[in-house]
């Protein structure tokens, strides 16, 4: 018998701590995927970010650092500038990218450093409980939104994939989401075409999943996809929002 | 070769280009702006990474990600930007990750002023970031030792997997000295069995300060006190300056401590046998040579730019054998020295 699928070289065998319905695992799959097709999994150096991705370098079975909470930008800079042949990606939830980390996500793209950013949107912070995130909808329920977001209150859903595309650094940015197959596959393409701009030098990728967190959204699996597809989209719609690489 | 006149700062950024610096990241603050400018040019001219930095936060975590890599990087800034560095500087000592952080200490609290200081001494020596740990502290006093010390940085971070800080003033940063540019271009480096540099061949490598199982947390602590225990046993330095037969024995640093050279010369012209221990590490400070001084007839007086931080180190080595007095100036006033004659002659009564 002929073996025709098994578990990427880029995953290590740890059982993921990921809660049952989280996207996450996903996502991770889809990396190790890319980088194991790219075969550059022995020149690759990830940076995990704090949040629930910590414990990233755990499962993905190249080099990895931490960064602190937001820094992940910064440090990948230090570690691509001083090492341009390898492949640097950070993977970042939405606090630390979007709130903690706001500025150095906006300087490392404008800089256009030839790295990989994976920013996976749940629209809440996971780690801690489900608290609001930049990412949270107007009207969604968190820990510290008990009424819903309500703009006057705190503001709008920060869109940093727009936000991004402003700046002439960037060269990829597209918003995918895992909560189908179809959409799944949809996903693998954009990360390993952001990985595949690093390997040819094209600069700045940034991918932004849209991911499903049942357990802190207080939905059942199932209830939390539905809710990717009727709600969550329709305040970050899907698609390429720039590609300068063409 | 001949000495060549040049600001401490200056001085301290050949001293890091000799040690063999890949990567400079830093962010425009006075009185350091000598050092950015400088690496701007040099950096790039040599093809290696400069980075200006959005802010301090994110300068000091470009060194955590080149550091961590085995590379050698290093920031600078002054003390309102250091207070930002301490998260960069709490991780790297949880991850042992080496690189080299210079603080050219300006007058505090807050924005304070851009006058030289030395009122950071609590912030480097005691912690300054959370948790248990220590950053390996020198005290260069004059720009050749701002040259040598940090050429040799580089390696005793990487020796210990440790971040070391240069703590300076901007006495000593501003002031043009002649300087023997005296050490050899490093080239080759020991090989670092831990860094991230690909899993080429090996096992994949993770750095990281998380350690959430049970009680691992801990033996990490116990064994970062393990190392900081063979760091005091081997780098505690300190110049002895007319000790032997001293009955007034200052303890200086930095900038105060050239100011109190001049005022113990003046003090044996009066026939006061006045001397001087200077701290060249502040951490792991020098507490065995000063013990060794304290005795009942010796009076020791701690001569600081600031109200009062070092003099605390100072009465813990002494531990009660010998009295302990201060003399200081904070927000950038500088202890003259006739100030530190008059206390030894105060002293002397």
């Amino acid at each position: 018998m002929n073996k025709i699928l098994s578990k990427p070289e880029s995953l290590k065998d740890n059982p993921l701590s990921y809660c049952p319905g989280c996207g996450h695992g996903i996502i991770h799959r889809l990396i190790a995927e890319a980088v194991d097709e790219l075969g550059i999994r022995e020149k690759t150096i990830a940076v995990a970010p704090v949040g629930c991705a910590v414990f990233a370098y755990d499962y993905f079975n190249f080099d990895t650092t931490e960064a602190p909470h937001g820094r992940p930008p910064a440090v990948a800079t230090g570690i691509k500038r001083t090492n341009p042949d390898k492949i640097v990606f950070t993977y970042q939830g939405d606090g630390d990218l979007a709130a903690i980390g706001t500025a150095e996500t906006i300087h490392c793209a404008n800089r256009g450093e030839n790295i990989t950013v994976i920013f996976v949107n749940n629209a809440n912070y996971g780690m801690t409980g489900g608290q609001m995130a930049p990412t949270t909808l107007i009207g969604q329920v968190t820990e510290t939104t008990p009424f819903g977001r309500d703009p006057l209150r705190e503001g709008y859903p920060v869109k940093v994939s727009e936000l991004l595309a402003n700046l002439e650094g960037t060269k990829y940015i597209e918003r995918v989401t895992v909560f189908d197959a179809p959409h799944v596959i949809q996903a693998k393409k954009a990360i390993k075409k952001a990985f595949q701009n690093q390997v040819e030098g094209n600069g700045y990728s940034f991918i932004e999943v849209i991911s499903h967190c049942p357990v802190d959204w207080g939905k059942t699996p199932l209830e939390a996809v539905k809710w990717v597809e009727e709600v969550f989209l329709k305040t970050f719609p899907l698609g390429v929002i720039k590609d300068t690489t063409k | 070769m001949a000495k060549k006149l040049v600001k401490g700062n200056i001085a301290l950024c050949e001293g890091a280009l000799a040690a063999g610096l890949d990567a400079y990241f830093g962010y425009p603050i006075t009185p350091q702006n000598e050092v950015p400018a400088y690496m701007s040019n040099k950096m790039v001219s040599l093809g290696k990474a400069f980075v200006q930095a959005e802010s301090e936060l994110a300068a000091a975590n470009m060194v955590l990600g080149a550091c961590a890599t085995g590379k050698r990087a290093m920031t600078s800034s002054s003390s309102p930007g250091i207070s930002l560095k301490q998260e960069a500087l709490s991780y790297m000592a949880g991850m042992e990750i080496p690189g080299v952080i210079v603080n050219v200490q300006r007058g505090g609290p807050g924005l304070g002023n851009i006058a030289g200081s030395q009122a950071d001494y609590f912030q480097a020596v005691k912690g300054g970031g959370h948790g248990d740990y220590h950053l390996i502290v020198f005290a260069p006093n004059c720009a050749q030792e701002m040259y040598e010390i940090t050429y040799e940085s580089f390696d005793i971070a990487e020796k210990y997997r440790n971040p070391v800080m240069l703590l300076c003033d901007g006495i000593v940063g501003q002031m043009m000295e002649p300087v023997d540019f005296n050490k050899e271009q490093k080239t080759s480096f020991a090989k670092k069995e831990w860094c991230l540099d690909g899993c080429k061949g090996r096992e994949p490598r993770s750095i990281k300060s998380l350690l959430m199982a049970d009680g691992v947390l801990e033996q990490h602590n116990l064994d970062l006190q393990k190392k900081y225990e063979l760091i005091r046993k081997n780098e505690a330095r300190a110049e002895l300056y007319q000790v032997e037969d001293a009955e007034i024995i200052i303890v200086s640093y930095g900038i105060s401590s050239r100011i109190s050279k001049n005022a113990i010369k003046a003090a044996r012209a009066n026939g006061i046998k006045a001397g001087m221990i200077r701290p060249v590490t502040l951490w792991p400070f020098p507490t065995e040579a000063i013990k060794k001084y304290a005795k009942p007839a010796v009076k020791f007086l701690s001569v600081e730019l600031c109200l009062g931080q070092m003099v605390e180190d100072v009465r813990l080595a002494v531990n009660g054998v010998s009295s302990v007095d201060f003399l200081g100036r904070a927000g950038g006033g500088i202890v003259s020295d006739k100030d530190v004659l008059n206390k030894i002659m105060e002293l002397k009564k």
